[in-house]
């Protein structure tokens, strides 16, 4: 079991974002978690990578409880943000290497394997020309791909992306479905937060809706599709318990090129 | 060389090549992670130690250290754990210590008075031969530790939130960066001084990140620039009877100024060739094409073409094709300059 939440109410400090939350993920699934922002779907799998605080019940990932020693160097994350920022330039290679440092232990020194994951990872997201230049003189979606070369460059079970088409131009977001594509079918987990699936709704099957706090909707992802592009015009059809809320007219599935193009 | 024949220049001058080569390669993470001051709140520290070495007859570099440790290990926990008040904490921890250091040195008996503007300052004449043995020890471990772990410290230093979520252990390697921080203070406090290392640790780096492609180039660069002007500030304050602390910083800012102004100007001169070149092809016979007769060379992710030795890239603008220089070789420039290529 790659992800799976009993009873789990999630946030920060003592604040509850997520609440009472109930989710299983199996190995090799390839899930969506959709919401409008406010939603928990961040907090969600901010839960699951450790980043964000269980406040009551249980979040175990990869078969642990999260945060345990047995799941590091398994799972590999793309934050949501554009760019690599750091003060003192790095190359490409530099960044994405960091992604395979979890596996090594404290003191381990990466081998040749390690050294064949990173060069593997930054071919996987096509720039290899680029391996050496500084990551700052790549453009915006560039370094969004440095970033997903990072996360697989660890060759991980569980791969969690926060928001990884936002921002990123048309090409891009093809090159990152397939990329994905064939990481799903090589047997890992993909969990991706996202507001618009565009490219990747061949790649991704499961939906997960997160609104208000709870998760609204657990399915197929073509269940979630309806609804969501509608909004509440259709309220009273909503195949799901509940219902979702007015948020949920914010979630952007099918139609989303303008969202693509500003989010930067 | 005259300056070789005395003791304490030989101590001052080994001293100083071991802050030198040292406060760099610890100051790099500092950059790197944002915090360029911690290296100054621990100096604060550090002089209580000083203090209480003094007031207890002990060596104040032991004692320093310890203290400068203890503040390193403690401001990390506060991070760590800390909410708002996080902030204060460090505050309070360091102009505890700056206070503390004052107070407790002026308890001292008359028989030892101390020079506090030493400690804090730099002095050449200071630096005893127990010091450089422990400066010894102090620096092999912080140049062993950073080989070790140089890389995990620039990944916590990168983007700690990615380090945590894949399960590097960040609050170890946030306190061993603290106390290789602190250590490094120590080891200045003869040469640099407490109030001014900070200044060896950030402006080398600042220098590199100016000039290096790569993080291992920026760290070697900025371990090799602090070497260079420790050195060479500690010989020249022997000349100009100025305290040597003072005079390396003084000469690390020139250095700092004279590679930003250099920088810049390559950087505007590139602009005005780029201007040149504009106006030339202006009245370009042809536009560059699949018949233009120039060979077409695929570069990065666009087309260049090969101009009489230079690379041509096109990009359309107002006034119509505009074409970029792209030079030899894979040429590095903001992503708002390759925008329209």
């Amino acid at each position: 079991m790659a992800i799976r939440l009993r009873g789990a109410s999630i946030g920060y400090g003592d604040v509850p974002i997520l609440r009472d939350a109930d989710l299983t993920v199996q190995r090799g699934e390839a899930v969506a978690v959709l919401g409008s922002n406010g939603s928990g779907k961040t907090t969600l799998v901010r839960g699951v990578l450790g980043l964000a605080s269980v406040l009551s019940g249980v979040v175990e990932v990869l078969g642990h409880p999260v945060g345990h020693r047995g799941e590091r160097g398994r799972v590999g994350y793309v934050p949501q943000r554009h760019t690599v920022s750091g003060a003192v330039p790095a190359t490409v290679r530099e960044v994405v290497g960091v992604g395979r440092l979890a596996r090594l232990g404290l003191f381990g020194r990466p081998r040749a394997a390690d050294r064949a994951a990173v060069i593997d990872a930054v071919a996987a997201v096509g720039l290899t020309d680029r391996l050496k230049d500084p990551v700052a003189a790549l453009s915006g979606g560039q370094q969004r791909r440095v970033l997903v070369a990072r996360a697989l460059a660890a060759e991980p079970d569980l791969l969690i992306m926060d928001e990884p088409m936002a921002g990123v131009d048309t090409a891009s977001q093809e090159t990152l479905a397939r990329v994905l594509a064939a990481v799903s079918a090589g047997g890992t987990t993909l969990v991706v937060v996202t507001h618009e699936i565009g490219a990747l709704s061949g790649v991704l099957t499961r939906a997960v809706v997160a609104d208000h706090g709870s998760i609204a909707y657990d399915g197929p992802l073509a269940g979630a599709l309806p609804f969501s592009t509608d909004g509440h015009h259709h309220r009273d059809d909503q195949p799901m318990p509940g219902g979702p809320g007015p948020g949920l007219d914010q979630v952007h599935l099918a139609r989303s090129p303008h969202r693509a193009a500003g989010g930067r | 060389m005259e300056i070789l024949d005395y003791g304490f220049m030989q101590r001052a001058l080994l001293a100083s090549l071991m802050v030198g080569l040292v406060a760099p390669a610890v100051g790099i993470f500092l950059v790197q992670r944002r915090l360029s001051l911690l290296g100054d709140g621990l100096g604060h520290v550090a002089l209580t130690g000083v203090a209480v070495g003094v007031l207890t007859s002990t060596a104040p570099v032991g004692t320093a250290l310890i203290a400068a440790v203890l503040g390193a290990v403690l401001i990390e926990l506060v991070r760590a754990r800390g909410r708002t008040s996080g902030d204060v904490a460090l505050a309070v921890l360091f102009y505890g210590g700056i206070a503390g250091g004052v107070v407790l040195l002026s308890l001292a008996p008359r028989g030892q008075a101390t020079n506090l503007d030493a400690y804090l300052f730099g002095a050449i004449t200071t630096t005893s031969t127990d010091d450089v043995a422990t400066f010894a020890v102090i620096t092999a471990i912080v140049v062993t530790v950073v080989w070790l772990l140089g890389q995990r410290l620039y990944a916590v230093s990168d983007d700690e939130e990615y380090a945590r979520a894949v399960g590097l252990p960040v609050l170890a390697l946030n306190t061993v960066l603290a106390a290789l921080v602190a250590a490094t203070v120590v080891l200045s406090m003869r040469v640099v001084g407490l109030l001014l290392i900070s200044a060896l640790m950030i402006v080398p780096s600042a220098i590199a990140q100016l000039l290096a492609r790569s993080f291992r180039q920026a760290l070697v660069l900025a371990c090799g620039l602090g070497l260079v002007v420790s050195v060479s500030g500690t010989a020249v304050s022997y000349y100009t009877s100025t305290p040597s602390g003072g005079t390396i910083v003084l000469l690390a800012i020139a250095l700092f100024l004279l590679v930003t102004a250099a920088v810049t100007l390559r950087d505007v001169t590139g602009h005005r060739r780029h201007r040149r070149r504009a106006v030339i092809h202006a009245a370009h016979p042809h536009d560059h094409g699949d018949d233009c007769g120039h060979p077409a060379v695929l570069h990065g992710d666009h087309v260049d073409y090969d101009h009489d030795g230079h690379l041509h890239a096109p990009h359309p603008t107002d006034a119509g094709v505009h074409y970029d220089e792209h030079g030899r070789h894979d040429i590095t420039e903001s992503p708002a300059g390759r925008s329209g290529t």
